[in-house]
C-alpha cells in the first residue's frame, strides 16, 4: 500500500493542494470570505444543480441501455465478438471535438435525422445524453461483463428448480453477486459524466455549462484561482459525498463468488427471447456506436476530388513535413503509443497494488483511501495540470519538461479503472483457496501467482485496455503539459481542426481513423490474450 | 513476507528504475542546462519552418527547443505561475488582449531586440521599457460565404453597422466570449468601436437581428460556416466570426489555384491583435534567449511566420508570400483596445456580454 499511496500523494494530493491553496491565500490570509461569496451565487448554483441532474441522468441511460449489452457480451457466443468488444471501446480514445462534430453530423442541423424526418437534437440535453452513452458504454459492458461471464450460471439453475421464477432466480442470485461489478460501473459513468466538459460545450452550446466547465473557465481563462479553488473544493465534496455513498452501498453486497471459466458459460443464443436480446444489442451498437465512428471514417475519405486518400497522403507530404506544426502522423502515433503503454503500466502497478490492498485489510483507513483513488476522476484537468507546473518544479522533481509528466498524469485517471475493475473479482476470490494453498506449502508469491492471477488475470486484462484506452485518448492534460514539441495523436488532431480549410480538416478526421484503428486493433490484442489463457483454471 | 509486501517490493524496485529513467530524461532536456540549448515557451499554433530554425541553429550554435502548452491564454497563465523559475528562456504568443496581464506580473525581462525599427510604432505597445517584442499581427473579422450572397444577390456587410442591417438577418454565427479567443475579440472590436456606453446596445440590437453564438471556433467555422469547405456547404450560416487571414487557407490545396478565395472578409469589423515575445525573468540561458528574441525579428524568420501562423509579419519590408497578398485582404482601419483597459474590463465585459446575449 505503500507505493499507491505515495504515487497519489506526490502526483495527485500535493498539486491538487498546492494550487487550490494557492488560490485560498493571498498574501498569507486565508480568503475565506470567497467561499460564501461563490456558494451563494445563484448562477454557481444552477450549474450545480444542471450538473448533479445530467450526470445522474446519463448514467441512468447509460445503465439501461448497456446492462442488456453486457448480458450479451458475457453469456453468448457469436461471430465478430471480439471486434466488437474492442469497437465499443473505440469512443473512449477520440477526442470529444471530433465526436461532436459526428454527432452534429447526425442530429444536428442539416443532420441525417434533420434531413429524414426533421428531427434535431443540437443544443438540447438529449444531444448531451445520448453523446454521453456513446462515450460510457464500454465502462458499464466491460467493466460488468468481465464479472457476469466468470458467474456459475448453475446457481441461478439450483434457485430455479427450487422453484424461484426466472425473474426471482435472477434478482436473489445473479444481481447481488452482480452488484458490485454494477455499482462500479455507474460510479464511474456518473463521475465522467459530472466532470463533462467537451460534450457539454459542443451539444450543448453555450446556455449548458457543468461544474468542470466553469473550473476551467475561470482557471484557464480569467487565472481567477480564487474562484476556481473554491468550485474545486464543491467538486471535491460533491465526489467524496457520492463515494461515500458507494461505499456503503456496496460494502454490504460484496461476497465470496464461486467464479468458472467464462468459456463454460458462454454459448450460442437459444430462442427467440435471447435471440431478440441479441440483435437488439447489436443494432443499439451500431447506431449508437458504430454510425457516429463511420461517419467520421468516411469524411476521412471524402477528398475535394471524391473518396481516396487525398487526406492520408497530405499527412505524410513532404511540403508540410518542413513546419514545426505537421506532425508526421506515424510520429505522434509513436507518441501516443509510447505515452500510452507507459502510463498502462504506471497504472497496472499502483492500481493493482492498491485493489490488492484493499482486499486484505477492512477498516476505515483503507476504505477511506479506497475512495481516495477515485478522486483524480472528479478533479478537473487543469487544476491538475496547473497544480504539475507549481509543485514539480524544483529538482530532485523538476518535472515539467520530463517525458515522463504526461504518463504520469495520464496514469492517475487510468488507476480507478483498474482498481475498479479489479476489486470486485479480487474479493470474490475465496479466500479458502489461498489458505489451502498455503497449508499445502505454496509461498505467499506462489499463492499468488496459482490462484490469484489465474482468476484475476482477465480483470487485469481488461483493466489494461482501459487504462491503455484512457492514455490514448487523454487530451486534457496532456496538451496541458508543456512539453519538447512532440504531441500525441489527440493534440495534433486539435490543432488541424484550429485551422480553416478543407486539407486541415480532412487531415484531422484522417488521423482521428487512424487513432480509431490503433485502439481497436489495440484492445483487439488484448482480446486475443485473454482467451488464449482461459483454459488454466 | 505477505504476498502484497512482496509485490510492493517488486513495484518499489520498478518505480525506482521508473524515477531514474525520469532524472535522466529531465537531465537531459531540461534541469541542468546545456547552454547550447535555448527554450522557446509557446502556445499551441506557434509554427516555424524546420529549415528556418536550423539556419538559426547554423548562425548561434544554439538548438531551439519548443515547448507548447495549450492555447495562448493558457500558455501566458502557465508562464505567471511558473514566474521567478520559468519553463524556458523565451516565452512567445503574449497579444494585446493578455498583454498587461504578464507584465503586470513582471514576468519578462527588458531586451531590445535588433530589427526593431523595422516594426510600425502602433504595433510597439511596450516601446518605453522593451519588455516585450512585436513579432507578428492578425485580424479577427467577419467572414462571409461569396456563393450565398451571389446566389441571393445580396451584396456582404462591410461593417459593424451593416450586420444590423434586416438582409442580414439570422445570418451572423459567433463565438462565446467567455470561451473563445475570436468571440472576445469580435466583441472588443464593437467595445472599441462603440465605446463602453455603446457596446451593449449594439449587441442588443445584434441579438434582436438573430445573432448565434456557440462556444468555439471549430464548431463556428467548421460546422455552421456555409463557406468553409470542411463543412462541404452543410453549414447553415454564410456570416462568421473568423480570421482575416483564412479565406488563404481556404484556397490550400486546391487545384487549380481559383481566381478568388471561396470567403470573403468584411473589412470594417475587424479587431488587430498583436502578438509578442519576451526574455522570461529567470531565464537559465539569458544570452541564448536574447539571440532567439533577434532571430524572432529577422526578415528569415519573420517571412516565414504568415504561411506557417497565418498571421503577418510585424517588419514592414518582410515579404508576404502571394497566396496573403492573392487572397487575403488588406485590413487598413481595424479596431483596438488598449491592453491595459483590456485587463482592467475583461471580465467585466464577458460578464455583461454573456448575460446580455446568451440569457
Amino acid at each position: 500500500m505503500a507505493l499507491p499511496l505515495a504515487f497519489f500523494a506526490l502526483f495527485f494530493a500535493y498539486p491538487v493542494a498546492a494550487i487550490v491553496g494557492r488560490g485560498l491565500k493571498d498574501g498569507g490570509q486565508w480568503q475565506l470570505g470567497r467561499a460564501g461569496e461563490v456558494l451563494s451565487d445563484p448562477d454557481v448554483l444552477h450549474v450545480l444543480w444542471f450538473t448533479v441532474w445530467q450526470a445522474a441522468a446519463s448514467t441512468g441511460l447509460t445503465l439501461l441501455i448497456a446492462l442488456p449489452g453486457a448480458y450479451v457480451f458475457a453469456r453468448f457466443e457469436f461471430p465478430g465478438k471480439k471486434l466488437l468488444r474492442s469497437v465499443v471501446a473505440v469512443p473512449f480514445v477520440l477526442p470529444t471535438v471530433v465526436v461532436g462534430s459526428a454527432f452534429l453530423a447526425l442530429v444536428g442541423r442539416g443532420g441525417v435525422l434533420d434531413d429524414l424526418w426533421g428531427v434535431r437534437l443540437d443544443t438540447s440535453v438529449w444531444a448531451i445524453l445520448l453523446a454521453h452513452v456513446f462515450f460510457n458504454y464500454a465502462v458499464v459492458v466491460r467493466t460488468v461483463s468481465g464479472l457476469w461471464g466468470q458467474l456459475d450460471p448453475r446457481q441461478e439453475e439450483a434457485a430455479r428448480v427450487l422453484g424461484a421464477s426466472r425473474w426471482g432466480a435472477w434478482r436473489r442470485v445473479t444481481l447481488p453477486a452482480l452488484g458490485p461489478a454494477v455499482a462500479a460501473a455507474a460510479l464511474m459513468v456518473f463521475l465522467f459524466t459530472f466532470t463533462s466538459f467537451g460534450v457539454v460545450q459542443i451539444l450543448g452550446g453555450p446556455t449548458f455549462s457543468t461544474l468542470e466547465v466553469e473550473i476551467y473557465r475561470q482557471t484557464a481563462d480569467f487565472l481567477d484561482l480564487p474562484t476556481a479553488a473554491v468550485l474545486t473544493m464543491l467538486q471535491f465534496a460533491a465526489v467524496l459525498a457520492l463515494l461515500g455513498l458507494h461505499a456503503w452501498t456496496v460494502r454490504r453486497r460484496e461476497a465470496t463468488l464461486t467464479l468458472v471459466d467464462p468459456a463454460q458459460t458462454v454459448r450460442r443464443p437459444r430462442g427467440a427471447g435471447q435471440w431478440t436480446l441479441l440483435w437488439g444489442t447489436l443494432v443499439v451498437i451500431v447506431l449508437l456506436l458504430v454510425v457516429p465512428l463511420a461517419v467520421l471514417i468516411e469524411r476521412s475519405f471524402a477528398g475535394p476530388d471524391g473518396y481516396g486518400f487525398t487526406f492520408y497522403r497530405a499527412l505524410q507530404s513532404a511540403a508540410s513535413m518542413d513546419s514545426t506544426f505537421a506532425v508526421a502522423p506515424l510520429n505522434a502515433l509513436w507518441n501516443s503509443l509510447a505515452y500510452g503503454a507507459a502510463a498502462t503500466l504506471i497504472a497496472l502497478v499502483v492500481g493493482g497494488l492498491a485493489a490488492a490492498a484493499l482486499t486484505k485489510r477492512g477498516g476505515r483507513l483503507v476504505r477511506g483511501f479506497d475512495a481516495l483513488l477515485m478522486l483524480p476522476l472528479g478533479v478537473s484537468a487543469v487544476t491538475v495540470g496547473f497544480g504539475f507546473l507549481i509543485t514539480l518544479d524544483e529538482p530532485p522533481l523538476d518535472l515539467r519538461s520530463s517525458w515522463w509528466l504526461v504518463p504520469l498524469a495520464q496514469a492517475l485517471v487510468g488507476v480507478p479503472f483498474v482498481v475498479r475493475t479489479m476489486l470486485p473479482v479480487l474479493r470474490a476470490v475465496d479466500e479458502r483457496l489461498r489458505e489451502a494453498a498455503a497449508v499445502l506449502g505454496a509461498s505467499p508469491w506462489r499463492v499468488w501467482r496459482e490462484v490469484d492471477l489465474p482468476l484475476v488475470r482477465r480483470a487485469l486484462l481488461v483493466a489494461a485496455g482501459f487504462a491503455f484506452a484512457v492514455s490514448l485518448g487523454e487530451f486534457g492534460a496532456t496538451v496541458f503539459i508543456a512539453r519538447p514539441d512532440n504531441p500525441t495523436l489527440p493534440v495534433a488532431v486539435a490543432r488541424l481542426l484550429g485551422r480553416a480549410g478543407e486539407l486541415n480538416y480532412g487531415q484531422a478526421m484522417a488521423l482521428s481513423t487512424i487513432l480509431m484503428v490503433v485502439c481497436a486493433g489495440a484492445l483487439l490484442a488484448l482480446e486475443r490474450i485473454r482467451t488464449d489463457q482461459a483454459g488454466e483454471f | 513476507m505477505s504476498t502484497t509486501r512482496r509485490i510492493t517490493v517488486t513495484a518499489l524496485a520498478v518505480a525506482a528504475g521508473m524515477t531514474a529513467l525520469a532524472a535522466c530524461g529531465s537531465g537531459g532536456s531540461g534541469g541542468d542546462k546545456d547552454p547550447k540549448t535555448v527554450t522557446l515557451v509557446s502556445h499551441d499554433s506557434f509554427n516555424v519552418s524546420k529549415s528556418v530554425l536550423a539556419e538559426f541553429t547554423e548562425q548561434t550554435g544554439y538548438k531551439v527547443d519548443v515547448l507548447k502548452g495549450g492555447d495562448a491564454g493558457k500558455a501566458v497563465n502557465q508562464a505567471i505561475l511558473s514566474k521567478g523559475n520559468p519553463q524556458g528562456d523565451v516565452f512567445f504568443g503574449i497579444d494585446n488582449t493578455l498583454l498587461s496581464r504578464g507584465l503586470k506580473e513582471g514576468i519578462f525581462s527588458p531586451y531590445q531586440a535588433k530589427g526593431l525599427e523595422s516594426v510600425p510604432a502602433e504595433l510597439q505597445l511596450d516601446q518605453a521599457e522593451h519588455r516585450v517584442t512585436p513579432v507578428d499581427y492578425g485580424d479577427t473579422c467577419v467572414n462571409y460565404d461569396r456563393a450565398y450572397f451571389a446566389e441571393h444577390k445580396i451584396a456582404p456587410p462591410e461593417t459593424f453597422d451593416d450586420l444590423l442591417e434586416p438582409e442580414y438577418k439570422g445570418l451572423l454565427i459567433t463565438e462565446n466570449s467567455a470561451t473563445s479567443s475570436p468571440g472576445l475579440a469580435f466583441q472588443l472590436g464593437t467595445v472599441a468601436k462603440y465605446g463602453e456606453s455603446g457596446w451593449q446596445d449594439y449587441w442588443k440590437k445584434l441579438k434582436a437581428n438573430g445573432v448565434e453564438v456557440v462556444d468555439g471556433w471549430e464548431q463556428a467555422y467548421n460546422e455552421r460556416f456555409s463557406g468553409s469547405a470542411a463543412g462541404k456547404g452543410k453549414g447553415d450560416k454564410p456570416l462568421v466570426v473568423s480570421y482575416a487571414s483564412s479565406p488563404p487557407v481556404e484556397v490550400l490545396g486546391k487545384k487549380p489555384e481559383p481566381k478568388e478565395a471561396p470567403t470573403g472578409v468584411a473589412a470594417g469589423t475587424c479587431f488587430r491583435q498583436v502578438e509578442f515575445a519576451g526574455l522570461l525573468k529567470g531565464a537559465k540561458n539569458e544570452k541564448g534567449g536574447k539571440a532567439l528574441l533577434d532571430f524572432l525579428l529577422s526578415k528569415k524568420f519573420q517571412e516565414d511566420v504568415p504561411l506557417q501562423m497565418f498571421v503577418n509579419p510585424a517588419r514592414k519590408d518582410a515579404k508576404v508570400p502571394e497566396l496573403f497578398t492573392k487572397y487575403g485582404r488588406k485590413i487598413d482601419k481595424p479596431e483596438t483596445v488598449a491592453p491595459e483597459a483590456i485587463t482592467k474590463n475583461r471580465e467585466q465585459w464577458i460578464k455583461q456580454w454573456s448575460s446580455l446575449v446568451l440569457k
